[in-house]
């Protein structure tokens, strides 16, 4: 078995792989919630003064890498990889980013669990000695994914109480082998899971057999229970779907169940109408760079699990009557 | 678990719809347009020769009311509390024309806005001609119309 | 007294079919298309004119009206003018509603972008 392998999909990274700097923006809606402290900058509106919500959501990207060059000084040429995705179709809004950058780029696509898979494949080419340092980056808007997997802004809908709203914000990292930051210690792939949901608009049901799986193959892999964790951080299950884990791993009787969190269900908090919670490729991003990180460097936290999910239905599968094919990567954080 | 048993779950698990609340809502929108209607529809009997002309007229009023609703974003906050009470009037269908039109007007005027205009409103046209032909068929048929 | 009528029969008919909405898996377009099959049919089947006669706009304004109008105007047409009516008549009452919306919709989009 290959030495930086445990169990049967868990990875681990002896050389220590660190989050050495990172930036998260928001748009306003995300900026009135009960994290609005915790986000690098909050937008003042989601237009940027630009001609359309793509080139909003692209720019807000471009931001995010930039800024996150700015902390430590990074240099382009010192990036041996940069990887990022989003939710539009052919990821436009990281390549047309990427476009700016002269490092190599890796595009990739899981839904809102993008982010996490970027993490888990930087910190796997840093410990494979392919790569010094690695920038990650993801970004998504509300208008850009109502567009495109639900309808135009104005028109008349009723949204329901299991359906998301998109998440309006950006965020990058460079990980690197450095002193300080968070270590990046385990990561768990997540195979493809389909329960047979076929609804749309209740993504955080069809998303949480994902959750459950990836989540306790990593605590098998690992001989970790959930309480050898500060804190649990699943990504954009929404409050539906944060239900249904909880429901799933109440079954099989796993204890430790206050250690859960969910990045979507929170990160508007009540007073908004954003029906389940937030989802989108910056929404566990934003959480996890921004409420995660400031937990471990405050010492609030020692160790932080984030199980992100990501619910890869097209427009077209949905139309064609398919069910929704969901993943979820688990990525160990310490201090 | 089985993906029957989880559908089982999801099923059993699923947030109550609330339907007092709605229904209510339903009525009480659907019910104020339609009044709405009715003045509409009075003035224009008045200066109508026909009933056909007077209704004909009578929608187009109440189709420009949505698309200037919608235009300012009125008529999307008025679905939400309201939903069917919204979308079943001929605003919403008013609605579901602009809201189309404004959105895909970004990719350009030929293949945006025009092309994709009716993209939501289509379906209610070609059914309601289908049908309304096959009926006026079936009753041209059988009273011997031809 | 005509203004109350049209409240309540478009208010029963949109409550109606928000019940529908809420207890089915159906759906905005389900619902709508499903309507104006049924004002087209009831139409033909003469019992929509009496319905709207006491109804008024509330039985015009939801969009079985619109069904109902195609039906309407297709068989008008189909009188003065023999079969051609059955295609020319889609169009009579309902041309001047759908001519409006295309016009009104495009000048909007060109003075407004949708925002939230």
């Amino acid at each position: 078995m290959a030495s930086n392998r445990i169990g049967s999909q868990t990875v681990t990274f002896s050389k220590g792989p660190r989050i050495t700097s990172s930036y998260t923006i928001v748009g306003p809606m995300e900026g009135k919630g009960p994290y609005a402290l915790d986000f690098d900058q909050i937008l003042p509106d989601d237009v940027l003064g630009q001609k359309t919500p793509e080139k909003t959501e692209r720019l807000m990207l471009e931001m995010a890498i930039e800024k996150t060059l700015q902390q430590k000084g990074t240099k382009l040429e010192d990036l041996q990889f940069l990887i990022a995705g989003d939710l539009m179709n052919q990821i436009i809004s990281s390549t047309f980013a990427a476009r700016t950058y002269s490092a190599p780029y890796l595009g990739i696509y899981g839904a809102c669990s993008t982010f996490a898979q970027a993490l888990g494949l930087g910190a796997v080419l840093l410990q494979g000695d392919f790569a010094e340092q690695v920038l990650i980056g993801t970004a998504s808007h509300y208008q850009t994914a109502e567009r495109q997997f639900r309808y135009p802004i104005e028109l008349n809908v009723q949204h329901i109480a299991s359906n998301h709203h998109t998440v309006t914000g950006a965020a990058a990292a460079i990980l690197g082998f450095a002193d300080q930051g968070p270590r990046i210690t385990h990561a768990t792939f997540g195979h493809v899971v389909d329960m047979g949901i076929k609804d749309a608009l209740d993504m955080g049901s069809a998303m949480a057999p994902a959750a459950f799986a990836t989540l306790t193959q990593h605590l098998k892999d690992t001989d970790r229970s959930l309480e050898d964790y500060d804190i649990v951080l699943t990504g954009d299950l929404g409050k539906q779907g944060r239900k249904m884990l909880r429901l799933l791993l109440t079954k099989e009787d796993y204890a430790g169940l206050d250690r859960l969190q969910d990045g979507g269900s929170q990160i508007y908090g009540d007073g908004q109408k954003t029906g389940a919670g937030g989802s989108g490729t910056a929404c566990i991003a934003v959480m996890t760079l921004g409420y995660g990180l400031n937990l471990l460097k405050s010492a609030k936290a020692q160790r932080i699990l984030v199980v992100a999910t990501g619910a890869l239905q097209s427009t077209v599968s949905v139309s064609q009557g398919e069910s929704i094919p969901c993943i979820a990567h688990a990525i160990a954080l310490e201090a | 678990m089985k993906p029957q048993e989880y559908q089982e779950l999801v099923k059993e698990n699923s947030p109550p719809r609330p339907l007092l609340r709605n229904t209510l809502w339903a009525f009480f929108v659907g019910g104020i347009i339609s009044a709405l209607g009715q003045v509409v529809l009075d003035v224009a009997q008045g200066a109508e020769r026909t009933k056909a002309e007077a209704a004909a007229v009578t929608l187009a009023v109440m189709i420009f009311v949505g698309t200037v609703l919608t235009a300012f974003g009125i008529y999307d906050e008025l679905a939400e509390k309201g939903g069917a009470g919204a979308a079943i009037p001929i605003t919403g269908f008013a609605n579901t024309v602009t809201a189309a039109a404004m959105e895909f007007r970004r990719e350009g005027f030929l293949l945006g806005m025009a092309a994709k205009m009716f993209v939501i409103a289509g379906p209610v046209i070609v059914f309601g001609i289908l049908s309304g032909f096959l009926v006026a068929l079936a009753k041209a048929l059988i009273l011997g119309l031809f | 007294m005509q203004y109350l009528i049209a409240f309540l029969v478009g208010g029963a008919i949109c409550a109606l079919g928000q019940l529908i909405l809420d207890t089915t898996k159906c759906t905005n377009a389900h619902l709508l298309v499903g309507l104006v099959c049924l004002g087209a049919v009831l139409s033909g089947l003469g019992i929509y004119e009496p319905f709207q006669e006491f109804a008024g706009a509330g039985a015009l304004i939801p969009v079985m009206g619109f069904g109902s109008s195609i039906t309407k105007g297709m068989l008008s047409e189909l009188e003065r003018l023999g079969w051609e009516g059955l295609f020319t008549g889609a169009f009579e009452i309902t041309g001047l509603g759908l001519a409006a919306s295309i016009v009104f919709s495009s000048l909007f989009a060109l003075l407004r972008k949708p925002h939230k």
